[in-house]
């Protein structure tokens, strides 16, 4: 006690001998660091191909890029006087039909299961209904490309029940294209998401189900009343969420089921940019497209985490 | 379960309002419903992956096999190109998921110890790159200059990490109480040791969670080798599966009479199609009791987090 001062000189030092203390750590970081210094921040250098002419001359990527002529907004004029209108309709669609089913589904799904008293067919169930999750795409195009063919299953059923008489060709209609992916999203998803609404159910204090059983309340009134208002909270995260992401629609799906022929409706802002970018060797008209994409969608992300950290007073990260 | 539940014993009660009927009814159809949609394609496939290939595309199969046969899946695995291709897929998946946990893992441990200096600048760092990133084109750039375009490190390397994954770990081990980081370091161990021989047993649950999403998803890619690779020798499973179904799609179905000429049996590209599909779902289903045990708390801890 008598020493004080002595313990006040040494902090001067403090941080590089926490530094030094800490030193395994910072060893411990090296690959992660080396990965994200070269797989996240070196690619955001290359944005700056979106402001000129880059043409790739194999004198290397950073000397081409320096040497490459400006052009300013120009590439993103372009698109915006060109195929804007189209490749944001088709996002907008797919994606909007696709929150239109993958949003709900989970919420019932999760709400019915919780109604499920058997445990094993509960169980059943759950498991069953993640199973799409763990597939990749090109499975499970292969399964909706089967299924919706001119021959396919479901054809076939609309056929036998007498709905209609000719085959619909799916994969030929332009609009259908949209609520193919919206379907197969949501296929995909659904069982996956519904385990976050469980999760947040389970923790639902049973004693206001045993309270309102006293009271008589019905099983409809108990879901009305307990349990969608418990769940209210995760329900309105999960939709800014949804919305906050709502120019990201899927890629994979689009390429797989996808055809010339619908080309028109199936075209979402990153299968357009990977078109042109990569696939027509447009570099620098592929890299302003990706990030006009990437700046609107990280606004309204942003945003959208801003919102949800308002409503549930943590924010998300 | 069913004899502790009480309100089975209110139940009695109260009579069934027609509000309940109609519950009841949709729970069943819908959850039915639920079911059939998301098992049955698969049963599908694989009653037409073991039928004889001839007598499957007259079509009609819905419950059973009509004719058994193995023939597509005989033919598909003597073809060299599919073979080699679940090496590839099998090499990266087994070589790609250790590295990426232990990776993920120290970058975890370093990242939730709250009192290391740089924290705040470090978890910026990683975080910003969920939100922001500069987009396929230049990401090409970057790896056609680090040599990896065509080289069986493209595969492993950009899915070291994975900042998604690596919050998961933190917040798990931000959960350890901090005693017991700090009773080794008291005995004379420093960090290395703390973390090898006691974050990673402590936080083995987690650790398998991310090693079977990122399992998963070495498995189940194709865009980057489609991508970044051009040599038949790193061909993945899951792009011969999308060749094929290229195939099916442009209606190259001229092909119609594939037969395989050592045994004369005739084959059909959908049964092609179907043995393919199921030799790529089938370890997916074998790994099913994994991802019981360990996914769903996996989503959990992802749920309180983001």
């Amino acid at each position: 006690m008598a020493k004080e001062p002595k313990t006040i000189a040494p902090k001067k030092k403090s941080v590089w001998n926490t530094i030094w203390h800490q030193r395994y750590l910072y060893i411990l970081m090296i690959p992660a660091l080396v990965w994200v210094i070269l797989i996240c921040y070196a690619p955001m250098t290359g944005l700056y191909m979106a402001f000129v002419n880059y043409k790739p001359t194999g004198e290397g990527y950073f000397k081409d890029l320096i040497s490459a002529k400006f052009v300013g907004f120009d590439w993103f004029k372009y698109f915006l006087t060109h195929d804007f209108g189209k490749i944001m309709r088709n996002t907008l669609c797919t994606s909007g039909l696709t929150l239109l089913f993958s949003f709900p589904m989970p919420i019932i799904l999760a709400i019915l299961l919780n109604e499920v008293r058997n445990t094993h067919v509960k169980k059943f169930v759950q498991t069953a209904s993640y199973l799409p999750y763990f597939i990749s795409w090109v499975i499970a195009a292969n399964i909706f490309m089967t299924f919706l063919s001119s021959t396919g299953l479901v054809n076939d059923l609309l056929k036998k029940m007498g709905v209609i008489e000719e085959s619909i060709l799916f994969f030929q209609k332009g609009p259908y294209f949209w609520w193919i992916i919206a379907f197969a999203n949501t296929w995909k998803s659904m069982g996956y998401n519904a385990i976050i609404y469980l999760s947040t159910i389970s923790g639902i204090d049973q004693q206001l189900y045993e309270a309102a059983d006293v009271d008589g309340a019905t099983r409809v009134q108990k879901i009305w009343y307990i349990t969608l208002p418990s769940i209210k909270g995760t329900i309105s995260i999960l939709l800014i969420l949804a919305i906050g992401g709502i120019l990201t629609t899927g890629f994979e799906q689009q390429l797989l089921m996808g055809n010339n022929s619908i080309l028109d409706y199936s075209d979402v802002l990153d299968t357009y940019a990977y078109r042109y970018g990569l696939g027509k060797g447009m570099y620098s008209y592929g890299t302003a497209v990706g990030m006009f994409k990437s700046v609107v969608s990280f606004i309204l992300v942003m945003t959208a985490n801003k919102i949800t950290s308002k409503l549930n007073d943590s924010a998300l990260f | 379960m069913a004899k502790n539940s009480t309100p089975a014993t209110i139940k009695i009660k109260h009579r069934r309002t027609a509000g309940d009927w109609i519950l009841d009814v949709l729970k069943i159809v819908i959850l039915t419903f639920i079911t059939v949609i998301c098992v049955y394609p698969f049963w599908n496939i694989f009653i037409v992956s073991i039928n004889d290939p001839t007598d499957a595309a007259r079509g009609g199969l819905y419950l059973w096999p009509r004719i058994f046969s193995l023939d597509s899946y005989k033919e598909i695995l003597g073809r060299a190109t599919f073979r080699h291709s679940i090496l590839v897929t099998v090499a990266r998946t087994l070589i790609g998921t250790p590295l990426a946990v232990i990776c993920t893992a120290m970058c975890a441990y370093s990242l939730a110890r709250k009192d290391l200096v740089g924290h705040k600048f470090f978890s910026v760092l990683f975080v910003f790159t969920m939100y922001f990133g500069g987009g396929q084109v230049p990401y090409y750039m970057v790896l056609k200059n680090l040599g990896l375009l065509d080289n069986f490190m493209v595969f492993i390397f950009p899915l070291i990490m994975s900042v998604y994954n690596m919050i998961l770990i933190r917040s798990y081990i931000e959960g350890m109480p901090a005693e017991l980081f700090e009773a080794t370091k008291i005995d004379g161990g420093n960090d290395l040791i703390v973390f090898f021989k006691i974050v990673i047993p402590l936080a083995k649950p987690i650790l398998m969670t991310v090693a079977l999403f990122v399992a998963i998803h070495h498995w189940n890619s194709w865009f980057d080798a489609y991508l970044y690779t051009s040599s038949n020798n790193l061909k993945v499973m899951q792009q011969i599966l999308v060749e094929i179904l290229n195939q099916y799609q442009t209606g190259a179905t001229t092909a119609n009479q594939i037969s395989n000429q050592n045994s004369g049996v005739r084959l059909t590209p959908d049964s092609l199609r179907m043995s393919s599909t199921m030799i790529a779902t089938i370890p997916i289903i074998l790994v099913y009791p994994f991802i019981q045990k360990y996914f769903v708390k996996g989503i959990m801890l992802g749920a309180v987090k983001g």
